[in-house]
């Protein structure tokens, strides 16, 4: 799928995220969390396996992080890319 | 008909908000009704119902029952609410404005056509119809046997009152008639019946003065708004030693009644047969979940 508009998903309360994406040519991951240093490599990796189980190449994805588990990234970046573009 | 799984303490969790639904594992209630309602914002809904799915896929460990509260199915997000929860498995609906039996008929229908599309048991997926409306106390008789699948009748003071046109007091008076039918029509229908929530979190002696009342009326359990209200519930639900003690007795007397090949045996002067050993059990159970007693004995001897 591709990322045709601006979207977000998800809340600032703790153990949540904010998801923002919008178009771009290339694929570009930003990610903001309480916990980057001991956590940022695994939020990437949530995030890239959910973008490659869509087929998104392409898109700017930007993410606040409040210390999300792995469901709720995978359920706001859904629910951003659905808002985004359809699948 | 009805399951006697233990419901004493039900509680509300938001369904868009992660700090709740990754508690709900400890969390010391007997089931969680996750909001996809009240809860959630009409903006919010697609969000809200993907968190829930993605959650319980993950809650593999189901220490407690697992309801979700849906929309309406006469609203426009109904349906998508159950499309996406289904497949992750909850173990029953709690259905808003079940004013009629018509509204559960329908539900009964879709999660039928679930099932059949995951390849599940036809009835495997509960509805806990919830009364909350004038209609819904006049129509709660037909609509507690409405379907199968029915594990009780959940009245809700909040839209009720709302429906009525009164305000909600702290003694309740308002409440008692609506109260009354509901408990009739679930125990006519052999199905449980659980009071509604108790707003004021902090206010302990009122939620237990308001649970007692609910008991002595015979509610088997009561929907929560807060996890600090489930240890309050218990404790009032909680069957008092002399009821163990007699439960204990009665049991006694129908395996030894079963062991002479009768039905029916007196104990201290009065006859116990199905409908007091069935009460004996019920009170062995909740005393068990709540570590009052060791175990339950074979409720086999029920069927003799």
């Amino acid at each position: 799928m591709t990322i045709v508009r601006k979207a977000q998903a998800g809340t600032m309360q703790s153990s949540d995220l904010m998801v923002f994406l919008e178009p771009a040519p290339e694929l570009v991951i930003e990610i903001e969390s309480t916990v980057k240093a001991q956590f940022e490599h695994l939020i990437r990796a949530k995030i890239e396996e959910v973008l490659r189980e869509r087929g998104v190449g392409a898109g700017r994805v930007r993410v606040t992080d409040r210390g999300a588990l792995d469901y709720a990234i995978q359920a706001r970046l859904e629910t951003a890319l659905l808002r985004a573009g359809g699948e | 008909m009805a399951d006697s799984r233990l419901r004493r303490s039900l509680l509300y969790v938001p369904g868009n908000m992660p700090s709740m639904l990754q508690n709900i594992g400890v969390f010391r209630c007997d089931a969680v009704m996750i909001d996809l309602e009240d809860a959630v914002p009409p903006a919010e809904k697609d969000a809200a119902r993907r968190l829930v799915r993605r959650f319980l896929e993950g809650f593999r460990e189901r220490n407690k029952e697992v309801l979700v509260r849906i929309n309406p199915l006469d609203t426009r997000w109904g349906l998508d609410d159950l499309r996406e929860v289904l497949p992750a498995m909850p173990d029953g609906v709690r259905l808003p404005k079940a004013d009629t039996p018509e509204i559960v008929e329908r539900l009964d229908t879709r999660l039928t056509e679930f099932e059949e599309e995951l390849g599940l048991e036809i009835g495997r997926f509960k509805i806990l119809p919830s009364i909350e409306s004038a209609d819904g106390v006049i129509n709660c008789i037909d609509v507690s046997r409405s379907s199968d699948r029915i594990l009780g009748l959940a009245f809700g003071a909040e839209d009720y009152t709302a429906s009525m046109e009164i305000e909600r007091s702290k003694g309740g008076q308002e409440l008692m008639n609506a109260r009354s039918r509901v408990v009739w029509a679930a125990k006519a229908a052999g199905v449980q019946a659980i009071d509604t929530i108790f707003a004021d979190v902090k206010d302990v002696d009122g939620l237990r003065r308001e649970t007692e009342i609910v008991k002595g009326l015979g509610f088997t359990g009561k929907s929560l708004v807060n996890p600090r209200q489930i240890e309050v519930v218990h404790e009032v639900f909680a069957p008092k030693p002399e009821e163990i003690a007699h439960a204990l007795q009665v049991i006694d007397a129908i395996q030894r009644a079963r062991e002479m090949g009768t039905g029916v045996i007196s104990l201290g002067g009065k006859m116990v047969d199905a409908p007091v050993v069935k009460r004996a059990f019920r009170v062995i159970r909740t005393a068990h979940a709540q570590g009052l007693v060791d175990s339950v004995p074979d409720e086999a001897i029920l069927h003799g």
